[in-house]
């Protein structure tokens, strides 16, 4: 079996799975029973300045019955007693010594209220602390969360105060609110944080009553923006995170990447180590289903590391970040077609009129006859079972048309269907950065690039 | 308006046998739908409702453009929606059948044509008169489907019906397990809102008509179905109560319908299932269907056969009813031949030659026989051309007569009746009928 264990700045715990800095991390009965159920960590709801919360704190993107594909929110940070959450910390961690209990916090932008709370945090025993730069919603309208994060210089004066004060490793947490992630980043380590942390919420209005006209959640009538997290963020978390890992300056630093935003199952998690996560935070799958399935995250990420010959999870993080690149860095001349199998096609036809109406227009409708058919061309009489069964016809690529796009692929229905094949390229290889060097009119002139393609035998109908 | 004698009771034996879906499972089930492109349910509904369409209008929460979807291709979508046999056209082409659960395509129908209906929502308004009168014969789903068409395109519709309630077999003829009566007469009132009168109790050739119809409208429609149960010439007929009669009295007149202990259905189509499912859900303690052929011939659906089984309706194959057993108490038995299957007939089918001397009785107390319809009698008196005795019409469904059009089962020479055909040609008839009024109008100017 695959090792788990992780050691992530110097915070251990016997699986890569934390709770995020959010509800589930609200309270010691809460976090109890997560690391009952398998947690391997916890980052604290964040603690801090005094806040009071409202009613209708979650909207929700739903989306073809399926249910809460994201999450959005007005919540604050902890509106429980400062006294009573760090009581409690300072409990589970006494009670759960193999976990990893991270606290998350945010206070006003002075020196010395970051001090007072990193002491207070670390006469508790956790063994870290995150600093909150990323909530969008409230607490940036006072000057904190996201409107540290948004300006790097922000961030490293904070940080540099709390590291200061520190003798536990420092994360910082940033938000995807921003134009370039990477400049946070490295004002962060600049003030020689021990690890980052991304992505928290992204800013979001999740909607609109269509009955009443009122925003959704619906606060007194009133609504705005708010943190949106889930499985629909997940993209533009391993964006972020690649970004981070293939930056020069942070990768130099090999300080740890906490990975989050939408993991919801160990496939994902799995795709945020390989793109450079060391370890894993989750919430809004949690919010969704509890804490169980802490059991499949481990379970499924384990026998997919066996499966791989991945002994720990360090062998896996940042395994696949040497692929990340540039388009000008893209081979052009590598080719691949799309192939539909029609033993497993059902003929829904999805392929076809995404193609023809919005892609390339390179798959036909085969009849029985081999001919190729325009759709819709049965008569106003013909009907029954068997005559729209049997003179269906068949979905086919035009191989010599296809560009490869792959949007067939992606709208095909049934697994295994339709297949993008590779085919020998029809030219050398080269790339857009070499051409721009090697013959910069043709990445500069439609005319120099006509030549090209002549000479090339670059056919695009 | 036409209402229901006698309003469903809740625990109705032939309630409708499918519970409507609510509005959750409608919109898990219409979310599973693919949407697919040039739909092959679509290509098999005979009415090429745009299923798919109507489907996403389900999920996305626009229940009345789903049923104006449904009632744009079908106006008869309420009945259709229940009566269809799905397995056979929309549902059997699912794409999702082969591996998975073809979409419930029929109750998602019924999901939105009921959504409307309940809410007195009419999708369709009246033309704007054209000064065209059309008279319609016959108030089944070909008759009102024409008449509703015409009435949209706003032609002065008016449909001549023999029975006391319009609606044809879907009121009258579809046991009301499968179509309650309201579904009908709401169908009916549908289609009288957008202008069409009725006038019911009049039958062609005895209390109506031909030539006067002729002379009075600009076009005639004749949507008059099938004639009787067919006589099995057989000693003792005069026992055998007809099938068709026997649904109707379950319908409108439960209190005149006399249910035997043991009960025979003579033959094996859909309407002999329905037959014997009235017989078996107001008491019956056996059913027995006869039929003359094998279970691999009979006429009913594979899936209605099915539910005969379940609903422990007993089969007796390779048996030609030779005669009624009667004394004085009245019905005693039938007594059958056995069979022997020789050479396909006229039908494509087998035919049934009954041994002689295998003769042997099968007891019961009441025969009813469901052995399909003659064609309509009064095509002759009328000078119309037939086609194996079903009114023959061209492709713009205008008879021999001019001006003279006709639809549904009476035309069907060809495939099966159903209903949903019968809707498709009214639909058809009544564009052609449009085209024919539109160039006579021209030719008016004209002149």
């Amino acid at each position: 079996m695959a090792d788990l264990r992780i050691d992530f700045a110097g915070i251990r715990s016997p699986n890569p799975f934390w709770l995020a800095s959010a509800p589930p991390s609200n309270s010691g009965a809460q976090v109890q029973k997560a690391f009952e159920a398998g947690w391997g960590g916890v980052v604290w709801k964040t603690i801090g300045a005094p806040v009071l919360n409202v009613s209708n704190r979650y909207g929700a993107w739903h989306y073809a019955g399926q249910r809460m594909l994201a999450i959005n929110n007005v919540e604050l940070i902890s509106d429980r007693p400062i006294d009573v959450n760090l009581r409690e910390i300072a409990e589970v961690k006494r009670n759960w010594p193999d976990r990893a209990v991270v606290v998350s916090a945010m206070v006003e932008s002075k020196p010395d209220a970051w001090a007072d709370i990193v002491r207070r945090i670390e006469d508790t025993g956790a063994d870290a602390i995150e600093l909150n730069y990323g909530c969008p919603h409230g607490m940036s309208e006072r000057g904190m969360g996201s409107a540290v994060g948004q300006v790097p210089e922000y961030c490293e004066q904070i940080t540099g105060w709390v590291k200061q004060a520190a003798r536990i490793p420092i994360i910082v947490k940033l938000t995807p609110n921003i134009t370039s992630i990477v400049s946070p980043a490295r004002a962060a380590l600049a003030a020689n944080a021990d690890a980052l942390s991304l992505i928290n919420t992204i800013n979001s209005i999740v909607g609109v009553d269509l009955d009443n006209l009122e925003i959704t959640p619906n606060i007194g009538g009133k609504g705005g923006h708010g943190g949106y997290a889930g499985p629909a963020v997940k993209p533009i978390a391993l964006n972020m995170l690649s970004a981070l890992g293939t930056d020069e300056i942070v990768s130099r630093s090999a300080v740890p990447i906490s990975g989050m935003g939408g993991i919801s199952n160990w496939k994902d998690a799995a795709e945020f180590l390989l793109l450079g996560a060391g370890s894993l935070q989750v919430c809004t799958a949690v919010m969704h289903y509890g804490f169980r399935i802490i059991e499949d995250l481990c379970d499924g990420l384990s026998r997919w590391m066996d499966s791989k010959g991945f002994r720990t999870v360090a062998e896996v993080t940042g395994r696949s970040l040497p692929r990340i690149s540039e388009f000008k860095n893209f081979d052009l001349a590598f080719r691949a077609v799309a192939r539909i199998n029609p033993e497993r096609c059902i003929k829904c036809n999805l392929c076809y009129v995404a193609c023809n109406d919005t892609a390339h227009q390179c798959i036909d409708l085969i009849a029985n006859d081999g001919s190729a058919v325009q759709p819709l061309s049965y008569g106003v009489r013909e009907n029954g079972k068997a005559s729209a069964v049997d003179s269906r016809p068949q979905p086919r690529v035009r191989e010599e048309d296809c560009v490869g796009c792959r949007l067939c692929y992606n709208v095909c229905p049934v697994e295994r269907c339709i297949e993008m094949v590779e085919l020998p390229p029809c030219r050398p290889s080269t790339t857009w950065d070499q051409l721009s060097k090697s013959e910069p009119a043709v990445t500069e002139d439609w005319e120099a690039m006509k030549n090209y393609r002549e000479e090339k035998g670059i056919h695009i109908h | 308006m036409f209402q229901h004698p006698r309003m469903t009771a809740r625990e109705e034996p032939l309630a409708e046998l499918l519970p409507p879906l609510t509005d959750h499972e409608a919109l898990v089930e219409a979310n599973r739908c693919l949407f697919c492109y040039d739909a092959p349910c679509t290509h098999a509904c005979p009415t090429h409702i745009d299923v798919p369409r109507f489907i996403k209008k389900i999920s996305t929460d626009n229940v009345i453009g789903s049923a104006a979807t449904i009632l744009d291709a079908n106006l008869l979508g309420a009945t259709c929606a229940r009566v269809c046999p799905v397995q056979e056209l929309c549902e059997g082409a699912c794409v999702l059948g082969a591996e998975h659960k073809p979409i419930m395509i029929g109750r998602l129908q019924r999901f939105a044509t009921d959504y409307v209906s309940a809410r007195g929502i009419d999708i369709f308004k009246p033309g704007l008169h054209t000064g065209k009168n059309v008279a319609v014969v016959g108030a089944g789903p070909a008759g009102l489907s024409c008449a509703g068409e015409l009435a949209k395109l706003g032609h002065r519709v008016t449909v001549f019906e023999k029975r006391p309630f319009p609606g044809g077999l879907s009121t009258y003829g579809i046991i009301s397990l499968r179509e309650p009566v309201p579904v009908s007469l709401a169908e009916v009132e549908s289609i009288r809102r957008l202008g069409v009168e009725f006038r019911t109790g009049l039958a062609l050739g005895q209390n109506l008509s031909f030539p006067d119809l002729q002379t009075e409208f600009d076009i005639v429609f004749l949507a008059v179905g099938l004639g009787a149960t067919p006589a099995l010439d057989i000693p003792g007929e005069e026992h055998i109560v007809d099938g068709l009669e026997y649904i109707e009295a379950s319908k409108m007149d439960r209190s005149s319908l006399h249910i035997g202990r043991h009960v025979i259905v003579i033959g094996a189509g859909n309407t002999a299932v329905d037959c014997a499912t009235v017989g078996r859900r107001l008491g019956a303690e056996r059913v027995t269907i006869v039929y003359r052929r094998t279970a691999d011939e009979m006429s009913a659906y594979p899936h209605e056969f099915e539910f005969a089984k379940a609903e422990g309706i007993e089969f007796r194959f390779l048996a030609q009813p030779t005669r009624v057993v009667a004394t004085i108490s009245g019905v005693a038995g039938l007594e059958c031949a056995s069979v022997s299957l020789g050479q396909s007939d006229g039908s494509g089918r087998p035919a049934p030659r009954p041994i002689p001397g295998s003769e042997f009785i099968i007891p019961a107390d009441q025969i009813v026989k469901a052995i399909g319809q003659e064609k309509w009698l009064s095509s002759g008196s009328l000078q119309l051309a037939t086609d194996r005795g079903f009114l023959r019409v061209n492709e713009e469904f205008e008879t021999s007569l001019p001006g003279v059009y006709a639809g549904g089962d009476a035309i069907r020479a060809h495939g099966s009746c159903s209903t949903v055909m019968a809707v498709q040609d009214g639909k058809l008839a009544a564009a052609a009928i449009h085209r024919s009024l539109a160039r006579n109008s021209d030719e008016e100017v004209a002149a």
